[in-house]
Parts: C-alpha cells; sequence; structure tokens
C-alpha cells in the first residue's frame, strides 16, 4: 500500500512538472491604441495577437485589452487598472514610445513582465533595461537604421529628414544617421499626431534635396502622403515599413506604387509560421496583415513558449524561458540580445500591386543578424 | 532661405488662419450672442467632415460632399440646440461646459457606431488637385489656394451679414443687452436657433474642408477647438474682427513659429539639437502668444471692456 502511494505521488508529481502552466491561468493586460489617428497600428496588435492565442486553442490566457487614445496619460491610468484592480501578470501592447516611456518603468518597477510588440524607446535599450522588460519587435533605431544604410546603396547624396518629435521619431533620425554617408539638406521634427505638413513640404521643396526620408506611422503617414503627391515635389521617398505599412498604402492609393522601405518583417518572408499567419490572418478578419499585426503575433507566440517553459509565478524560470524565445517567428530567425531586443534580418520592401490590392515584397536585405546599438550600455 | 519659400510659409499660415477663422467663428457668435460655452463645437466639425466623406464617397461628388457637410451640420446645431442648449442659457457656465461635453462623447461614440474606428480618406476632383504656378516662382496645391478663397469669402460674407443685415442689427443687439431685444419684440427664441445653426454649418464647412487635404477621423475636432477657443481669447470674445484677426495671427505663428524656430536655434547649437529644442517650443507659441496679448489687453485686441 505505501508502496503503491509513493509510486502514486511521483507520477502525480512528474505530471506536474511536465505540464506546470496548465495549472495556473495566465492574465495579460495589453493597453494599446484603438482610437484616432493611431488606431490602425493597434488594431492590428491586438488582432494578431489574439490569432495566434485563437490558433494554438490555449484557453489559460486571459487577455484585457484597453484602450490608450495615443495619450500618455491615459496609458498610466489603464496600467494602474490592470495591475492593481485586475491583478495581470503581463502587460503588452504599447504602440507609441512615449507611452512606452510613461508605462514600462513603473509597471516592472512593480516586478510585472512587459512584452513588447511594438514600442522599443532607446532609453529602455541602454542604461534603462529591465530583466522583465523584452521588445519583441525592434529596437526602435533598427528599421532606420537599415533605410540610412540603403540611400547609401541607392546613391542619394542629400536626403532631407522628418521624423515626429517624440521618443521613436528621435530614435528615428539618429538610427538613420547612425549608417547613412550623404550630406543631410534638412532635419525636421514635426509635432506626434500633426495632419497638416504644407510648411514641412514647402521646406522639402526649398531644399535643393535628392530625396527625401520620413517617418509618419499611422494616419500621419497618411496625410502626408496624400499632400506631398498634391504639391509635386516628385522626389523620391523612403522610409521604414511604419510609414508604408498595408492599411496606409490601401488609403494613399497609386502614388505610392515603387516606394521602397525597409522592414524585418514581410508577408512574402517564406516559412511556414508565416504562412500559417498570413493565411489565418486573411479569412479571420478578411484583410492582410499589417507589420503590427506580424509583432503582435510573435508577442503571442513568445508568451505562450515561455509559459509552457514556466509560470509567471517563477520569475527567474519564466524570464529565462522568454530568453530562450523557443517559438517559430514569422521572421524566420529570431533571438534575444542580452538586453533584450531581437537580433533579425532587415530587408528592403517595395510597393507593388498585386490585383487591386497595394502591398509589399521583399526585394533585397539591408542588414543581416542585426542587433542594435545600445547592448554594452545594458548592465543587467 | 529664399523669398519663395517664405512666400509660401505665409500662404500656409494664412490658408491654416482662414480655416480657424471659420471654426471660431461659429464658436464666437454663440458666445456672444447667447452667453454660452459650447465645447460640442469641435463635433459638428467631425459631423461635417464624416457627412462630407460619406456623401463624396457615396455619389461621387464631392461638391455635393461640401453641401451635405453644410446641411448635416446645420441640422446638427439646430437638434443640439432645440433639444438641449435651451435649456441650458439661464445656467451657469459650469453646467454648459459639463453638458456639452458630454455631448461630444455622444457624438464621438456615435460617428464611430456608425463609421467605425479607422480614418476615411476623401479623394480630391481632378479639376481641385495638383498646383498652380504663382508668380514668384512658387508652385502651390491648387485646393490650398481654393481653402484660403473660401475662407477670405466666408470672413467677408459674415462681416457684411453683421453690420449690414437686419439678422446681423439683431444679433449685435442681443451682443449687447439679451433682456431688452425680447422686449423688444424680437424672437430671441428663433434667433438663437439661426445663430447656433449658422455656427455650426461653418464649422461643418470647415472639417470638411481641411478633412479633405488631412484625413476625417474620429476626435479631429477636439485639437481644432482647443485652438478655436485661442483664437477667440485672443481677438476678444464676440468679436468677429476680432475673430478673423486672432486667427490669421495665430495661424502665422504656428506655421511661421515651425519654419523659423528650429532655423534660429542652429544659429546657436548643432542642427539636431536645434530641431528638437526649435520644434518643441514651436508648438507653445501661440499659447505664447495669447499669454502675451492677455497681459496687456485681458479682453483680447478687439474685446468689448467687462
Amino acid at each position: 500500500m505505501k508502496r503503491f502511494t509513493t509510486k502514486f505521488a511521483a507520477a502525480a508529481l512528474a505530471l506536474t512538472l511536465a505540464v506546470p502552466a496548465l495549472a495556473e491561468p495566465v492574465k495579460v493586460g495589453m493597453i494599446t491604441t484603438l482610437t484616432g489617428g493611431g488606431a490602425s497600428l493597434g488594431i492590428d496588435v491586438r488582432d494578431g495577437f489574439m490569432l495566434a492565442i485563437k490558433q494554438a486553442g490555449n484557453k489559460d490566457i486571459e487577455v484585457i485589452v484597453e484602450d490608450d487614445q495615443r495619450k500618455p496619460d491615459v496609458a498610466v491610468q489603464l496600467a494602474d487598472k490592470l495591475i492593481q484592480n485586475d491583478k495581470v501578470d503581463v502587460l503588452t501592447g504599447i504602440i507609441w514610445s512615449n507611452l512606452a516611456m510613461a508605462v514600462v518603468p513603473a509597471a516592472v518597477g512593480q516586478g510585472k513582465f512587459y512584452l513588447s510588440p511594438n514600442a522599443a524607446p532607446s532609453a529602455l535599450a541602454g542604461k534603462g533595461c529591465n530583466p522583465h522588460y523584452f521588445a519583441v519587435s525592434y529596437q526602435n533605431d533598427n528599421l532606420h537604421e537599415a533605410s540610412g544604410a540603403y540611400a547609401n546603396d541607392a546613391g542619394f547624396k542629400k536626403t532631407f529628414i522628418l521624423a515626429p518629435n517624440y521618443p521613436a521619431g528621435q530614435d528615428s533620425l539618429t538610427g538613420f544617421k547612425r549608417f547613412y554617408k550623404g550630406e543631410l539638406a534638412g532635419e525636421v521634427y514635426t509635432k506626434l499626431g500633426q495632419d497638416d505638413y504644407a510648411a514641412e513640404i514647402a521646406q522639402i521643396k526649398a531644399s535643393g534635396a535628392d530625396s527625401v526620408f520620413f517617418f509618419l506611422p499611422g494616419g500621419m503617414g497618411i496625410a502626408f502622403m496624400k499632400q506631398y503627391a498634391q504639391s509635386e515635389v516628385g522626389l523620391p521617398l523612403i522610409g521604414p515599413a511604419f510609414s508604408f505599412d498595408q492599411n496606409i498604402l490601401q488609403a494613399v492609393g497609386d502614388a505610392a506604387l515603387g516606394v521602397k522601405n525597409t522592414a524585418n518583417w514581410s508577408k512574402d518572408i517564406d516559412n511556414e509560421a508565416n504562412k500559417k499567419f498570413v493565411e489565418g490572418y486573411q479569412a479571420e478578419y478578411g484583410r492582410l496583415p499589417s507589420i503590427y499585426a506580424s509583432y503582435g503575433y510573435d508577442t503571442a507566440n513568445l508568451l505562450m513558449s515561455a509559459l509552457a517553459k514556466a509560470p509567471v509565478s517563477d520569475m527567474a524560470g519564466f524570464q529565462a524561458a522568454l530568453e530562450a524565445a523557443d517559438f517559430s517567428s514569422v521572421r524566420g530567425k529570431f533571438s534575444f540580445a542580452s538586453n533584450h531586443h531581437p537580433i533579425q534580418d532587415i530587408y528592403v520592401r517595395e510597393v507593388i500591386k498585386e490585383g487591386d490590392i497595394l502591398t509589399n515584397k521583399i526585394v533585397a536585405t539591408a542588414m543581416t543578424d542585426r542587433d542594435n546599438a545600445y547592448v554594452s550600455e545594458c548592465k543587467m | 532661405m529664399s523669398a519663395a519659400l517664405v512666400f509660401e510659409q505665409l500662404l500656409n499660415g494664412l490658408q491654416f488662419g482662414v480655416m480657424l477663422f471659420v471654426m471660431a467663428a461659429g464658436l464666437t457668435l454663440v458666445f456672444g450672442v447667447m452667453g454660452l460655452i459650447n465645447l460640442a463645437h469641435g463635433s459638428l466639425y467631425m459631423l461635417g467632415a464624416f457627412a462630407c466623406a460619406a456623401v463624396a464617397a457615396a455619389t461621387g461628388s464631392f461638391m455635393l460632399g461640401l453641401a451635405a457637410s453644410l446641411a448635416a451640420a446645420a441640422i446638427a446645431g439646430v437638434l443640439v440646440e432645440v433639444l438641449i442648449i435651451r435649456h441650458l442659457y439661464a445656467r451657469d457656465h459650469l453646467d454648459q461646459v459639463i453638458a456639452t461635453f458630454a455631448l461630444i462623447l455622444v457624438f464621438t461614440e456615435g460617428t464611430r457606431w456608425a463609421f467605425g474606428s479607422f480614418p476615411l480618406y476623401l479623394t480630391l476632383p481632378d479639376a481641385l488637385s495638383g498646383s498652380v504656378a504663382l508668380p514668384g516662382g512658387i508652385t502651390y496645391p491648387l485646393f490650398r489656394l481654393l481653402i484660403i478663397g473660401v475662407g477670405l469669402g466666408i470672413a467677408g460674407g459674415l462681416f457684411l451679414l453683421v453690420n449690414r443685415t437686419r439678422l446681423g442689427m439683431r444679433i449685435r443687439a442681443g451682443e449687447s443687452d439679451r433682456e431688452m431685444i425680447a422686449a423688444l419684440g424680437v424672437d430671441i427664441g428663433k434667433l438663437y436657433t439661426i445663430v447656433f445653426a449658422l455656427g455650426a454649418a461653418l464649422a461643418g464647412l470647415a472639417g470638411a474642408l481641411v478633412g479633405s487635404v488631412q484625413a476625417v477621423q474620429i476626435g479631429m475636432g477636439e485639437p481644432v477647438l482647443i485652438l478655436a477657443f485661442v483664437v477667440i481669447v485672443v481677438g476678444g470674445i464676440g468679436s468677429i474682427t476680432g475673430a478673423f484677426i486672432g486667427a490669421v495671427l495665430v495661424g502665422l505663428t504656428d506655421t511661421l513659429g515651425r519654419f523659423l524656430l528650429p532655423q534660429a536655434f542652429g544659429l546657436i547649437m548643432d542642427a539636431s539639437s536645434a530641431t528638437s529644442v526649435g520644434s518643441a517650443l514651436a508648438s507653445m507659441l501661440i499659447y505664447v502668444l495669447m499669454a502675451l496679448v492677455l497681459v496687456f489687453k485681458p479682453t483680447g485686441l478687439f474685446g468689448k471692456p467687462a
């Protein structure tokens, strides 16, 4: 009898060790932008995230989605509510770097894990890095660095550069300049959420530039592209994928055809995970996924891969499981640098037309296994 | 920096300014005549833009869209005035602010329910798109020139309406002494409805015109509403002339500030920090302007002494 009990206990113990995730439901708080000019970004991150959970058939993850309206004060209130009232285990979802700066340091300070599906300001990659903070998307500078490198290849000698005045905009221009070798025709910061670019376009025309690099995500990019076409400037445009994402292209129309942009994901990257993602996304939501949707999808898959190894309550174990990044990324290769930002390839895409739909296609690789410029500054 | 660039920036500032005027005119009339603070004015702006986008998409005619923006905003204005605002005239400003703030929420959520969260984009007809060459070797988008023309036309029309017509006389009388003109037999209720509808229609038109160059989106009215309040405070509350001067001042200050400040700082520091400091300061420049005006003229440039 005694022997039987021991055996039974051992078996039970073995079972618990094998599937620790089943025992503990996990609460995820998602703060993202669902209204206003930045809405398409947040909606895509949310939809990508939820699709991954649905495809995995995971019933243990409860996601509480909140709308930050792109306002830092609202985001802070939501984070407090999610942490104190809803008692979430993991936070995610923030699109805008100024909101990330307002929320992330306080959240990880309270011992919560934060997985970023988009914003990854340099301030959180270097000295401000944290063991509980992971950027799944990129480090802010990355895609812009690739644009700078591409500008050299394209033979641009005098580029006019433009970004909104907020942490990601500053990272953008810093990133571009890190690899760009030509001269700058001008450097302008616009207001975040600005809709009228007449003054900036006039400066571009007067500057004698041979090309324009711009980082204007969401509604800002659409407004800029339309007004740029109206003004008949005619200089070639380059930018990160954010300025030419799937939603922007549909609104801008043929004016975007042929434009080159740099991205760490594209719907034509050839791997199983990406195929499953692109097809599943179209079937579920009836539209093509954007780059933001791919980040949301990867974030959820990373989270589930870590939960399968250790519960969130085992903080050191869960952190190690996240660091291992043991999931199939839609980007193909994916691993974390020591400051918890991805090491990945960055591509050059071109805007093309597939039937009636404008979309992007990879035409070259801009950077291979790119980490980020802040790894050595991060001590953790 | 060439003269052509400066001239083009002046045009940009003027274009921004006249649109602010069309928006602020209704706000200042409503406040001047009825003593009402209407926070929902920005919602009427948004409503006009959405009406224009919806009708233009359904009929394929941009002009019908513009007409729809005027009509929709005016009708919404009448409904709002008759159903809600009318009961607030006797209340203090706090009650009006709370009630009209509630209206913002109703309009915002209602529009989201009807149109969804994604921004809409108006495509200009070919006849109105593209650029034209102006003397001095500059090219300027045709539609922005039209906006300037429409804005100046509305300013002239309003000036004539207020100063040369019987309705304008009543509006001015209403501004100076509400009780007295009621006692003289003017139907003050009807006058209020007309003024409110006029202001609403102008806001709707401004929304449609600005929405055509930018984007039609939920919540587009609130940033403009704040600027419109700055305009009427600078110009003097209740004064149409003040609203026009104030709007052009604010438009020029903002556009030229965004353009010149980074260059000015570039003389004393390196380019990157100059752009960053310059654009940060430029975004607060109009509030500095407002503060300065209030220091020297506490009732605004054309305001009547309290």
